[in-house]
């Protein structure tokens, strides 16, 4: 018997107008992690739903434990042990985690309509423990926390194809996209412990993480597997050049570019405390990019929101350049230079229905207008100038944000910031979060600009990597309180582990 | 990474996996049944208070409100649309409505009247022309069903539809001549009592402990949770939902049957308007007791719970004197709060209403 528990042989896959595969062939070894990365639009997602049953190739051809397959539908393919783990979670809130582990896969636990609870639970008990999670199967599901349902999801994925005698194969469709740091180390370890009962395909286009994880990596772009390179063989800087097509020009993080802070404190935070967190004090300098690290419910949103004005303080002061500040709306924090880029582009930061121009100078209008009245042509270059200097990649400024990349559109609600010519202070939740490699670089080339042009950067780190790499100091956040300080420096940056050990 | 780093994330964020207990033995000691009981959604407290709520104030206002024949009078005029509300629940459950019952009502009502002992035709089938009444009830059911689940018609569209079937059907059998029951046996389940309530009520009460049953232990029941909150995901799951579908408005259908029959025992005999007013106090009950129209949330003892808040209003009103017209006013008032009450927690998912 071979060792390949599931594999693809030269499959492709054509859309209207568009090669999505394009001969693609991948092997799943058993008991494997397999990294498969490649930026936005390189395959990756419809490989991924070839081989969970979602599609079916147009050619090539899919074997499953020696023996040619060919899915109907995703039902299908997990009663023969192959189960998808998706990005949007398919738990249902309002039914018990027991139920959905075994949702329409009950079998015996239901007899002649009925429910034996007992053994229902108790299967699902078992599926929950070999993954270590500790979550109860009769809560219901929606008083479970992201990551935990995410156990669950997991745990349901290991319950699929119960019964047949092969270890199942599990694709995880970017799992740690919505983590937290911490939370995503505890997924590292339960992916080492689904090793040993199954196959697990890993999908990221985060380097280090494929890195950390994976066993084996593949690496898509444009429609093709361009490269496939066991852990050892690679590192960050040749995974960047097979995945984008080019060379990192500096360090990813454009770490080169890394100026040490300026001496005058820009924002004084002392004994700060509201809804979520407590008695907060720190200094941000000019020119210095100030990473927060916590874990969900750390504080630390509730904590950048509040420093914009948008959440109430109870108690503690903050001064800006030396004067004491209050705000009591986003609005006055605007008018004191202080520029928000929420977590939640989609809902908060960007307006997707509006042009790139509108969205741009939606906050500071008055850059654009002479008196009572909005200047176009002004408007216009202005708008004109931001695209080219960010490199945004729109045909023009009369685009719909709709229609632009996720990093792009990130771009565009960053130049609405940049705008303002009073700009001290630039909070930043999660700024590369869903972004491509590419354009991750770009944003972190622009945060190191704007340091060096003496803003100041609060930032909410999307991973460890990131806040470490790109900060001049690390505060890390527990239970609404500080409870961690760590200066970093190229060549000197803090242990990812010591870090961590004061998040959790 | 050691793994001492990490575990204690898993006790950080969130304090409810507290309840696992190292041997996950799934029924334990009788007390913690009822702590159990109460931290689950299927004991409807919000509703449970509201009706106590009311009983108190009624029984303030008036202190006819909580004598024994009173208490009896809300029975007599409760067991009908609890039974309807319990059938109801499936369908609202799945997120469908079902507004038919008031045309299955009359028509069942017809149906039981003509086939027991009465005073227009010769049958007399005696109580299994309840079961027979039940079957219409389904039947009507299943053609409503049919009709979202096969031609995709909205299921209040398809329910107006077998809603003026079943007047229709209930029209014809009644011909202009009402037929007056003259089956003892069917009459003495209204007239007659167990333990000074009538027997209506206990039939009312074993309805509500079989959907209860069915709700929490067969898969038909647990399906129309997974239907209601989130029927791609049930599909996906492949889990056909069609036919559980169409089965609730079959039972919904049943259930309405049941009531025709037992709105002829209570009236003593066959009308179209047997059914008149049961749809609004239905899907109020239902709404009130906190079966969310959304689907997915609520349950059987939280529709017949709003149901009995809806009965105690009425009930009270009139006791009070206040005239029907203005009664009548108060409970569309009073279910605009309800349900403004229980969207409240959800107002802002749900920002944009149409």
């Amino acid at each position: 018997m071979s060792d390949v528990a599931y594999s693809v042989q030269g499959v492709s896959k054509q859309f209207v107008g568009t090669r999505a595969l394009d001969d693609v062939s991948v092997e799943i070894r058993r008991h494997e992690v397999v990294g498969l990365i490649g930026e936005n639009g390189a395959g990756k997602s419809t490989l991924l739903k070839i081989l969970s049953g979602i599609y079916q190739p147009d050619s090539g051809t899919v074997t499953l434990h020696g023996q040619p397959v060919k899915f109907r539908n995703i039902a299908h393919a997990m009663k023969q042990g192959v189960a998808m783990v998706f990005q949007e979670q398919s738990l249902l809130p309002n039914i018990s985690v027991a139920e959905n582990i075994y949702l329409g896969n009950e079998r015996d636990a239901v007899k002649q309509g009925v429910f034996r609870w007992p053994l229902l639970r108790k299967r699902a008990a078992e599926k929950l423990d070999a993954i270590g999670s500790q979550v109860s199967p009769r809560t219901r599901t929606e008083q479970l926390s992201f990551a935990k349902r995410q156990m669950v999801e997991i745990a349901k994925a290991m319950a699929t194809g119960e019964g047949s005698h092969h270890d199942p194969v599990i694709l995880l469709d970017e799992p740690t996209s919505v983590l937290e740091a911490a939370e995503i180390q505890r997924l590292y370890e339960v992916i080492h412990e689904l090793k040993k009962r199954a196959s697990v395909v890993f999908v990221s286009h985060r380097m280090e993480e494929v890195l950390e994880v994976c066993d084996r990596v593949y690496i898509m772009r444009d429609g093709k597997v361009v490269a496939e390179r066991t852990k050892d063989e690679i590192d960050v800087p040749e995974l960047f050049r097979l995945m984008v097509g080019r060379d990192l020009s500096d360090s990813y993080y454009a770490e080169n570019e890394q100026e040490a802070r300026r001496d005058d404190v820009r924002m004084r935070v002392s004994g700060l405390s509201g809804r979520g967190f407590t008695d907060v004090s720190f200094d941000l300098h000019a020119g210095e990019v100030l990473t927060l690290l916590g874990v969900q419910d750390s504080g630390r949103e509730d904590l950048a929101r509040a420093l914009f004005g948008a959440a109430a303080t109870t108690a503690g002061t903050v001064t800006l350049d030396g004067k004491a500040v209050r705000f009591r709306s986003p609005a006055h924090a605007v008018k004191a230079g202080i520029g928000y880029i929420p977590g939640e582009r989609k809902t908060e930061g960007a307006l997707l229905g509006m042009s790139v121009e509108e969205n741009m100078t939606l906050a500071h209008t008055d850059q654009v207008m002479k008196g009572p009245v909005l200047v176009h042509s002004v408007e216009r270059k202005t708008v004109d100038e931001w695209i080219s200097k960010l490199r945004i990649k729109t045909p023009s400024g009369k685009t719909s944000m709709a229609s632009l990349s996720g990093g792009n559109q990130q771009k565009v609600v960053l130049a609405k910031w940049l705008l303002d010519p009073n700009l001290r202070v630039l909070i930043l939740d999660t700024p590369t979060r869903g972004l491509d490699i590419g354009a991750k670089a770009d944003v972190y080339a622009l945060v190191r600009q704007l340091a060096r042009n003496g803003i100041s950067v609060l930032l909410l780190a999307d991973s460890l990597e990131e806040g470490i790499a790109m900060s001049h100091r690390v505060i890390t956040m527990k239970d609404g309180r500080v409870s961690g300080e760590f200066d970093s420096a190229p060549g000197a940056r803090p242990e990812r582990t010591d870090v961590l050990e004061r998040m959790v | 990474m050691s793994q001492h780093t990490v575990a204690p994330q898993s006790r950080s964020d969130g304090g409810s996996a507290a309840g696992r207990t190292e041997t996950p033995t799934p029924d334990a000691g009788g007390l913690s049944v009822v702590r159990r009981a109460l931290r689950v959604e299927s004991v409807p407290l919000p509703a449970l208070g509201a009706l106590a709520l009311v009983v108190v104030l009624f029984s303030i206002a008036n202190s006819r409100f909580l004598t024994m024949a009173n208490v009896r009078a809300l029975a007599d005029q409760s067991a009908i649309p609890v039974v309807l509300a319990v059938g109801m629940t499936f369908v609202i459950l799945m997120g469908s409505i079902d507004l038919s019952v008031e045309g299955v009502v009359a028509a069942t009502s017809m149906v039981t009247a003509l086939l027991v002992a009465n005073n227009r035709t010769h049958e007399n089938f005696g109580l299994f022309a309840v079961v027979v009444s039940i079957a219409v009830g389904a039947a009507l059911g299943s053609i409503a069903g049919f009709s979202v689940t096969r031609l995709r018609i909205p299921s209040f569209l398809a329910t107006i539809g077998t809603w003026q079937i079943g007047l229709g059907v209930a029209q014809t059998l009644f011909a202009g001549r009402p037929p007056v029951v003259q089956d003892q046996d069917l009459r003495s389940w209204a007239l007659k009592t167990w333990l000074g309530v009538p027997r209506l009520a206990f039939v009312a009460l074993v309805v509500v402990l079989i959907g209860l049953w069915v709700q929490n232990m067969t898969r038909f029941g647990r399906y129309a949770y997974v239907i209601g909150g989130g029927e791609d995901i049930a599909r996906l799951s492949g889990i056909n939902v069609k036919r559980f579908r169409t089965l609730a408005f079959a039972a919904a259908g049943a259930c309405a049957g049941l009531a025709g029959a037992m709105a002829t025992a209570r009236s003593g005999q066959g009308a179209v308007a047997n059914g008149n007013g049961y749809l609004f106090l239905t899907i109020a009950g239902v709404v009130i007791g906190g079966t969310l129209l959304t689907g997915g949330r609520g349950g059987v003892v939280h529709s017949a719970i709003g149901v009995l808040i809806m009965v105690s209003i009425t009930n009270g009103l009139i006791l009070m004197g206040v005239s029907p017209y203005i009664s009548q006013s108060v409970q569309g008032v009073i279910v605009v709060l309800a349900v403004t009450a229980t969207l409240w927690r959800h107002r802002e998912r749900l920002r944009v209403v149409k």
